[in-house]
């Protein structure tokens, strides 16, 4: 039997043309993120107009873009909070995102954080990691959690990635803003993401953090793909390959840093000449 | 082998069901309730000064039923940050479904001598309609006094946490349900004795009702749901929906895109709520020997999350002694001041709101921990 005919011989849901769908996302094309088209308003005023953006699988990708250009509401569209009004928005090749909830996206394998660092304030750190670890999530479920050896492990891993050893048991609305944000980095972590999507991560770091935040992404990157939503020139300076300027709800410029830096257009919406 | 895991002592899950002062003052709860005050009422003669009467019995048995409710308000409103206005109509249902029951135990012995009650008897009505089929099983009955509110909620919560009606405009909504279900009720067609509601009666499981050892035994139950409801609350707190349900209040995107539904999470603890709600009920009826349609009025549901706002919300016992502290003073004020309860009512919510965010128990914990402070001084 030879390699072709072993593929297609695996169970599975078939779609279309003898295409067999697997569990999770399908990456053969490349890309593991594509938008199309994607127009979103809100009482007339278009957020994103005809948004077309493709992320390949494995990138670091940096959106950067004036207030008001589009960059949350882009998230907003690709994690299921905002219905686009056209366009198409695929996760790998099969996975609608326009036809999913929140949650069912997250399962999939998309996580999300937020600009202002978002984690639940009355848990303590450890706790956050486990409310956000991969697992079941259904109520019944949750009933009867018992942490494993290996679950504790992951935990302990994070906790020790995201340098909050001694303040394991400390509720997260203690820490201060970076550590917040490291956590939620952690909490993303701990979902096992394919895709992770970062907006303004380094906000209210030190110049150390940053840099660590800028390693962390880098060792990521890979083996997940990253979206990184940023205004600090530096930091996406010292993380990017490629940059995507939003302007006014679409893609001004996309490229490495030095051609976006020096692109006339992008010089004159964005760094304001 | 691998070395233990040092995060092992972070696991919430380690901590102790109850501390040693919890599980002592439960047990202290438990003796007393169960055993010294159905025994000094029951069986300790009236002239004896030990003995407790009728009134002291009816009262602390009335306010544990309150208890439940407390608590079961802090399941949604406390712990899951869902502001329930309506919850009096989950007590009151269940306090008609085992109402039926008693008027059924009336028999023939009400003022018509007939075999139906005699509100049915006065509207000339000459069969049961079809919603009293079986009421004169207890067992029956008692199935409907948690099933009844209990598929309300669920009906009323799928739409409306699938709406993803939030905050203030779902208390609203609930507050409109336990008033449209007060109007319903106040009708005499719709078959539960209208404004009267159900009243005088006489027996339960062929007991006399008014009995002391019938008195005793139905308080002593009462005490039981009460120390179960609160295991219950501890149990759950301590699992991992606990901690989800506070996630839902804390921050419901943020859990939303960590990959939980929290219609499930919602559902779950609210038709809970609904259901503790309906037992309470049931057992505050033959103990006030009355159920009419005033306990669905939307000030009562009001008044039940002031009891939790006093207590404490989000905390274990805070809802407890809210409902205690406040049924209380509320036994003392409506017979020195009846006019002015309301009143205080209202300055008691404004005055813990401004003052004491968290409760009674809340501002026990800053005493407490300012009082340690100053002793290491």
């Amino acid at each position: 039997m030879s390699a072709t005919q072993e593929r297609f011989s695996v169970s599975g849901e078939v779609s279309g043309l003898g295409h067999v769908m697997g569990e999770g996302v399908d990456l053969s094309h490349g890309p593991i993120l594509y938008l199309d088209d994607i127009t979103v308003s809100f009482d007339g005023f278009r957020a994103l107009n005809k948004l077309t953006l493709t992320v390949e699988a494995g990138e670091l990708r940096c959106v950067i873009g004036p207030n008001g250009a589009g960059k949350t509401t882009m998230m907003d569209v690709i994690t299921g909070k905002t219905r686009p009004d056209q366009g198409t928005a695929f996760f790998g090749q099969t996975i609608d995102l326009t036809r999913l909830t929140e949650p069912q996206i997250a399962h999939q394998g998309i996580g999300r954080k937020f600009q202002k660092p978002t984690v639940f304030e009355n848990h303590s750190v450890f706790e956050n990691l486990e409310l956000a670890m991969k697992t079941d999530k259904s109520v019944w479920a949750s009933m009867r959690a018992k942490l494993s050896t290996e679950q504790l492990d992951r935990i302990a891993d994070t906790v020790a990635l995201i340098n909050l050893h001694g303040d394991a048991d400390r509720q997260a609305g203690l820490l201060s803003h970076g550590q917040k944000q490291w956590l939620e980095i952690g909490m993303l972590l701990m979902q096992e993401p394919r895709l992770l999507l970062l907006d303004e991560p380094v906000a209210g770091m030190t110049d150390e953090e940053t840099e660590r935040t800028a390693e962390l992404f880098k060792s990521l990157a890979g083996e997940r793909s990253v979206v990184v939503v940023e205004h600090d020139m530096a930091f996406i300076d010292s993380i990017a390959n490629v940059v995507t300027v939003l302007h006014e709800g679409s893609v001004l410029a996309e490229g490495t840093m030095d051609v976006v830096q020096n692109d006339e257009r992008v010089i004159e919406v964005y760094l304001g000449r | 082998m691998k070395p233990e895991n040092p995060l092992l002592r972070y696991a919430p899950r380690n901590e102790p069901f109850f501390t040693r002062g919890g599980w002592i003052a439960l047990a202290v709860f438990a003796f007393v309730a169960l055993i010294v005050l159905p025994a000094l009422y029951a069986f300790v003669p009236e002239a004896n000064p030990l003995h407790v009467s009728a009134y002291t019995v009816t009262l602390a048995g009335k306010i544990m039923c309150y208890a439940i409710v407390a608590m079961a308000m802090n399941l949604i409103w406390g712990y899951t940050g869902i502001l329930s206005l309506g919850h009096g109509v989950f007590f009151a249902l269940g306090g008609y479904a085992f109402g039926m029951y008693l008027m059924r135990q009336i028999g023939r012995d009400g003022q018509y001598q007939s075999d139906l009650p005699d509100f049915m008897v006065f509207l000339d009505w000459k069969n049961f309609p079809w919603y009293w089929t079986h009421s004169d099983s207890f067992l029956w009955c008692v199935a409907l006094v948690i099933l009844v509110p209990a598929l309300l909620a669920l009906v009323f919560g799928f739409f409306a946490f699938r709406s993803r009606i939030k905050g203030v405009y779902f208390s609203i909504i609930t507050q409109a349900m336990t008033f449209a279900f007060m109007l319903l009720f106040f009708r005499n067609d719709t078959g539960f004795g209208g404004n009267n509601g159900f009243t005088d009666f006489k027996r339960v499981l062929n007991y006399p009702i008014t009995a002391p050892t019938t008195r005793a035994a139905i308080f002593g139950l009462t005490a039981l749901a009460l120390i179960g409801t609160i295991f219950l609350t501890r149990y759950l707190i301590r699992s991992k929906v606990g901690r989800v349900l506070t996630a839902i209040r804390d921050s419901e995107s943020r859990l939303m895109f960590s990959g939980y539904n929290p219609l499930g999470y919602k559902l779950f603890v609210w038709t809970l709520s609904a259901a503790l709600c309906g037992i309470a009920g049931a057992l505050y009826v033959p103990q006030v020997g009355i159920i009419n349609p005033s306990e669905m009025s939307p000030a009562n549901s009001i008044e039940i999350a002031v009891w939790v706002a006093v207590g404490g919300r989000g905390t274990l016992i805070g809802p407890l002694l809210g409902a205690g502290v406040v049924n209380g003073a509320k036994s003392y004020f409506t017979q020195a001041f009846p006019e002015y309860w309301l009143f205080f009512l209202g300055l008691l919510f404004i005055l813990v709101t401004l003052f004491l965010p968290k409760g009674i128990v809340g501002a026990g914990i800053v005493g407490a921990r300012s009082l340690a402070k100053w002793r290491r001084r």
